[in-house]
């Protein structure tokens, strides 16, 4: 610890000195942004899946074959994500835009084509380019068309060359998946839970995800895991690993306190397990009952079930060979040192809600488990149609590339994209809203909507942990931008420099480590990993080994990452407490640029600040080197499809015409409006004072001032005293002081201009230093009493509008089930008289205007109603007296007819008495 | 409060508002109305007066009176302004509703007075009451110039902007030998329509009718027209040495002068310069001060101003007003059968 510390902070003697500030370090952001992009995130993340990942996941599930023939088999040899482009029919198809694609209303996708080799009878056939599905293509991506292109090029393709890309275009419309926030997989986390502490490990691979759970009940030690019917004793789970004697157990927990385990180990004596084999038996009757039973099941135990189960999918990340338990062994003997430690000290508790413990699931990681999960379908739905169409004799050869359809990756791809719905089988993963629709309603917002970061916690719940502001987010997340209301504190933005990791290659990583002193976890004695020297090795949540020189395989670490001998985006740090080194490389870790600091003094300079300035040097050369307008006009532009009524007069602006990728003919009309403000439109100035028009008065009614000045706006005082907006006021005096002196002027609340000195201005050029004036009223010609406060502020006229809102009605349509009057002003409808009008007039006994309100001008009804039975009769008739002798007619809202006849048809017959109205 | 007692009609600005003062003789703001009274006491002084702008003092006439006239200049007296507007051809990024809307806000040079109002807008323009431009524009590439030369979209295209000078006028009619070419038109020779590009045209009619600043903004004679109540300031106890300075920093330039007497150094002041005085207040800053001045505004003095747009030289607007005025009074004379 004490050579890493003087690396880092020098000599104790020289913490006295100050460090000498760097002037403009700010400069470095925008430095740091243009070799960045505000939307990397997304677009690294892409391009790792569409260049790494598919292929990492084509090769894992690149054989299939059948049951029908053994003979018969699939072998992807390749898979290629090709260039956007679009069936023109005839199967020619030619390169697309992203814009030609939201015109037409279609999905921005490229072909995946797939290498193949196969078996066509008793043939060895290979094919290549063969089209599999489609993959909607991130924007700015690097198979996207826009990538790398000049601003005038991308202006030839109809695209902002401010836009940041990292969003797809599916079905014409735009959509960005949020990046999703969850606990990080793989990792040891020490919590307080039902009975005491617990030790929970998310477990992820491929194709298995499953929590791992080790916990205290009473006084032994359980593993619980979805595997078992119940909690099973740990000691029972190390038997059945072949760690067969109790000292070989305690050694591998490594406590020094050997007696807490002894109620543990007594159990496997009350159950009479002394052998491996024993253990197996009993697990297998512990086992959860499969759901379907396979030919091949049938001849296995279970106990060979317990023991497959043990070695793939209890702590299914760390890995197995051979049914050699010694690494799983060492992770689950861990995670009980862990639960003991934190019995008799909090301080092992871990913090789930700490930001090391997350990890971001981006674009690419998110469809990548879409992809992987739609592929399997994809090969087992061969699978079983080889297996039902080869026993079957027939004319033709079985060749098995004509059941390859592309229908079903692309459609699911499109669909998972367009809804938001993230449906993946395997994992029993079902998650809404994954996918939102781009704001483009100001570029800040699009912006916003890519950096935004959504937490898998339900809103609903009342908790605050995850909702309040976390300590380690800084520099990180954004501490203010979070919505308010339900989901506050759920959906958070990044932070400018934000950086999310994708997946590195842990190769290279396990050599240097090696390298630099570890002993493997295989070669070492259980006893030696527990010893006080020892300081264990995780890489992504595996033991890799101990070393017993930290500090020095710590600074060699570092020492090759700023090398660049291995990827920068690697982490490295020690746990003290728990004698631990973590070593991280895998996706969806938040990281951000530090400078480096040594013996106390930062390695980047004032000089590197000029030079960046100059532009001799950009950011990555320090990562290398290691150191008012007043119009009255408004445009609005909607987008309405000529289906809709037009209500009120537009001009329209263009006219598409075209057709989907259906074939279908497409027209989209763009209609424009020239609004002039009119009374009720609302207006805003930028201090969230808010209003709307309430009169507009002709300039010859405005007060007017001594220099003929009259305002365009006349707000009422009241509108202060609540709202304490004094920022509007200071806009106003400064703003009015420097149109007399030509400049401008600070309004931020911190520092910026002073009142006083405001004030001084305005009074130097004769305007009184409060910024009050003498006004004369625009109606009678004298001077007001009081003296007016006025001068310049940006207003904004915002969207609502009387002309979008207006609406009356007098008949209209009626909804068809209750024939009451339909709602909203979408549908004509009517304005509703609800409960607390009602009130009103029940109170004024206002009985005949209740009648009218609620019924006659709403959904009065003529019934028949037979007096002798009481039932509805029609017509005159009463169907089940045959008769229309007593049938008399009433008048009801419709709304209760429905409900008789809704009673009626649940078998309860309501019936009305009729009495006369005078009696 | 500080009072002051003459002859003349004043408000008071005091810290917080303006005060009314009652004079102790009689006024023109007495109850009733003398014609030979105010016939003898209005007066009216022209301060200064060129094509555009004119500043004169209206004495001795009641409020409501001089407000009238600076309500009828700014929306009752009647111009010319382009009203309708034909496109032919409009192929540059300019909407046509807002094109149109730019050229009716151009000041138009044609004397109101020569022309009659449209009574039916649905009517055919005619000579007596329409004045008919157009506007053909076309932007190209400049041959003449080579692009290394410059960059500027001036230099490398033509017509690249379109400038109030390009509006040509029509003559319907008569028109052209009852008017001179040089008396109708745009006032402003560079007033910026629209900006083009090569490809783009305006083939544009322009009709332009007589109407008031009720009817739109754009048909107002005048930028603004207003008026103040002329500032009179009293000094009424002594102000001496340094606190003389200050109190002279307290009013615009002039209005307070330093007299010097035999080492005495106290503030007075300048009567022909109080007129400019913007009635700022900032004596009230100090405590010591704001007891020694009575800031107060002549009731029954108004300072006028007229901004005319160009259309009629000011003087001409005044005598419009009080010509509309005429015509509202008899009006309303003939509507009481009187």
């Amino acid at each position: 610890m004490d050579t890493l510390n003087q690396e880092l902070f020098g000599e104790p003697c020289t913490y006295k000195q100050p460090v000498k500030e760097i002037e403009e370090k700010w400069k470095l952001v925008p430095a740091f942004l243009k070799i960045k992009g505000l939307v990397k995130q997304h677009i690294d993340s892409f391009n790792y899946f569409i260049n790494v990942d598919i292929k990492k996941i084509v090769e894992a599930n690149n054989y299939v074959t059948c049951d029908a023939d053994p003979l018969f088999y699939i072998k992807y040899t390749n898979v290629y994500v090709g260039s956007p482009d679009v069936d023109e029919g005839f199967n020619i198809s030619k390169l697309t835009t992203p814009h030609e694609c939201r015109l037409r209303d279609m999905t921005y996708s490229a072909p995946i084509t797939v290498d193949i080799e196969y078996s066509r009878g008793t043939q060895k056939v290979a094919k290549t380019g063969l089209l599999i599905g489609r993959m909607p293509i991130m924007l700015k991506s690097s198979n996207c068309v826009l990538s790398n292109k000049s601003e005038f090029e991308l202006a030839k393709m109809h695209e902002c060359p401010l836009d940041p890309g990292g969003y797809f275009v599916v079905k014409g419309q735009e959509k960005v998946i949020l990046i999703q926030e969850q606990l990080s997989k793989n990792r040891m986390l020490v919590e307080e839970g039902k009975w005491g502490a617990q030790c929970q490990v998310a477990s992820s691979t491929h194709d298995r995800k499953s929590p791992t759970i080790v916990f205290v009940k009473g006084n032994k030690y359980f593993l619980g895991h979805n595997m078992f019917t119940d909690p099973i004793p740990v000691s029972i789970i190390f038997k059945a690993m072949d760690f067969l004697s109790d000292l070989e157990i305690c050694e591998v927990i490594g406590i020094p306190d050997i007696h807490q385990l002894t109620p543990t180990l007594e159990e496997c004596h009350k159950l009479q397990i002394y052998t491996q084999e024993a253990a197996w038996n009993y697990l297998g009757t512990k086992m959860v009952a499969k759901r379907y039973v396979t030919s091949a099941s049938s001849v296995r135990t279970p106990a060979d079930d317990a023991r497959d189960a043990l070695a793939t999918t209890i702590l299914a990340h760390v890995p197995v060979e051979e049914y050699n338990f010694k690494s799983k062994a060492v992770y689950l003997g861990l995670m009980i040192k862990r639960v003991i430690q934190a019995q008799s000290d909090k301080q092992f508790l871990d913090d789930r809600d700490y930001y090391g413990n997350k990890r971001m699931e981006l674009a690419g990681s998110l469809i990548s488990l879409m992809f992987e999960d739609v592929f399997k379908r994809f090969n087992f739905d061969l699978k079983s149609i080889a297996d039902k169409t080869i026993p079957k004799i027939r004319a033709s050869q079985f060749d098995v590339i004509k059941y390859m359809r592309s229908e079903l990756i692309t459609s699911c791809l499109v669909f998972a994209i367009s809804t938001g719905n993230w449906t993946i089988k395997r994992f029993k993963m079902e998650r809404l809203g994954v996918t939102q629709v781009v704001s483009r309603l100001s570029y800040k917002a699009a912006l916003g909507m890519m950096t935004r970061v959504n937490s898998q916690f339900e809103s609903t719940r009342k908790v605050s942990g995850p909702r309040s502001l976390q300590p380690s987010q800084w520099g990180m997340l954004c501490p203010s931008d979070t919505p308010e209301g339900e989901s506050c504190g759920l959906v958070k933005n990044l932070a400018l420099m934000t950086h999310i990791t994708t997946d590195i290659n842990e190769y290279p990583i396990k050599r240097l480590v090696k390298n630099a002193g570890l002993q493997d976890i295989s070669i070492v004695a259980s006893k030696a990993i527990h010893s006080p020297a020892a300081y264990i090795v995780f890489l992504n949540g595996n033991i890799l080994g101990v070393t017993t020189n930290y500090q020095n395989m710590i600074s060699i670490f570092r020492l090759m990452r700023r090398e660049g001998q291995i990827s920068s985006y690697a982490s490295i740090y020690v746990n003290f407490l728990h004698k631990c080194i973590y070593i991280s490389s895998d996706g969806g870790r938040l990281c951000r640029p530090y400078i480096i600091v040594q013996k106390g003094q930062p390695l980047l300079n004032q000089s590197h600040m000029t030079e960046l300035e100059k532009g001799i040097r950009s950011f990555a050369d320090f990562l290398h080197d290691g150191e008012c307008d007043n119009s009255l006009l408004i445009f609005e532009y909607k987008d309405t499809p000529l289906s809709y009524r037009i209500i009120e007069p537009s001009y329209v602006e263009k006219v598409l015409v075209s057709t989907n990728e259906q074939d279908t003919t497409l027209i989209k009309i763009l209609l424009r409006q020239t609004r002039r403000p009119e009374v009720g439109d609302k207006f805003s100035s930028r201090h969230g004072q808010k209003g709307v028009v309430g009169l507009i008065v002709e300039q010859k009614d405005m007060p007017f001032n001594e220099d003929g000045i009259c305002p365009n706006i006349v707000m009422n005082p009241h509108g202060y005293p609540s709202r304490m907006t004094v920022g509007k006021l200071l806009e106003l005096l400064s703003g009015k002081a420097g149109t007399l002196e030509g400049k401008f002027h600070y309004g931020t609340a911190f520092g910026g201009s002073k009142v006083e000195d405001v004030g001084e201005e305005l009074a130097k050029h004769g305007y009184s230093y409060q910024g009050k004036d003498v006004f004369y009223s625009g109606i009678t010609g004298e001077p007001l009493e009081a003296y007016i406060y006025s001068g310049p502020v940006y207003y904004q006229k915002l969207k609502h509008m009387v002309q979008d809102k207006i609406h009356a009605r007098a008949r209209g349509p009626r909804a068809v089930l209750t024939r009451q009057p339909t709602e909203g002003r979408s549908r004509d409808g009517g304005l509703r008289f609800g409960e607390m009008e009602r009130d009103c007039l029940i109170g004024y006994a206002a009985s005949m205007m209740l009648v009218e309100r609620l019924m006659v001008s709403s959904d009065q009804c003529d019934v028949d109603v037979c007096n002798k039975c009481g039932r509805l009769g029609y017509c005159g008739w009463c169907n089940s007296c045959k008769s229309s002798g007593q049938v008399s007619s009433i008048v009801m809202p419709y709304a209760c007819k429905l409900l008789l006849t809704e009673l009626q048809a649940m078998n309860i017959s309501p019936r009305l008495t009729l009495s006369h109205y005078c009696q | 409060m500080e009072t002051v007692n003459d002859e003349k009609p004043r408000v008071i600005l005091t810290e917080h508002k303006v005060v009314e003062n009652f004079p102790q003789g009689p006024t023109v703001y007495d109850d009733h109305f003398d014609a030979k009274y105010f016939k003898k006491k209005l007066q009216i002084v022209v301060i200064r007066r060129n094509n555009t702008d004119m500043e004169f003092d209206l004495i001795g006439i009641q409020h409501f009176l001089a407000n009238t006239f600076r309500r009828l200049m700014l929306s009752e007296v009647p111009t010319m302004a382009i009203d309708k507007v034909h496109v032919l051809n409009n192929t540059s990024i300019i909407q046509d509703e807002v094109l149109a809307h730019r050229l009716g806000l151009i000041p138009l040079k044609a004397d109101p007075r020569l022309f009659q109002s449209v009574a039916d807008v649905n009517e055919a323009p005619t000579e007596k009451n329409t004045l008919e431009f157009e506007l053909k524009v076309k932007c190209s590439h400049n041959r003449e110039i080579s692009k290394k030369e410059s960059s500027r979209a001036e230099d490398i295209y033509k017509n690249s902007n379109v400038y109030s000078k390009q509006i040509k006028w029509v003559p319907i009619g008569s028109q052209r030998s009852r008017f001179n070419e040089s008396d109708v038109g745009p006032i402003h020779q560079d007033i910026l329509i629209a900006k083009m590009r090569p490809g783009h045209e305006l083939d544009l009619k322009l009709f332009a009718t007589k109407s008031n600043g009720k009817d739109h903004a754009k048909f107002s004679p005048v930028a603004t027209a207003f008026y103040r109540l002329l500032p009179d300031i009293k000094i009424v106890k002594p102000v001496e040495g340094e606190a003389a300075f200050r109190l002279q920093k307290c009013f615009s330039q002039g209005v307070i002068s330093v007299r010097k007497e035999n080492d005495r150094q106290y503030a007075v002041v300048n009567e022909s310069h109080a007129r400019y005085d913007t009635g700022c207040r900032n004596v009230f800053r100090y405590d010591d001060l704001k007891d020694s001045v009575v800031m107060s505004k002549i009731q029954d003095h108004f300072i006028f101003t007229i901004e005319s747009v160009g259309a009629l030289p000011p003087d001409a607007i005044f005598r419009e007003a009080l010509s509309v005025l005429k015509a509202k009074c008899s009006a309303l004379l003939t509507e009481l059968n009187v």
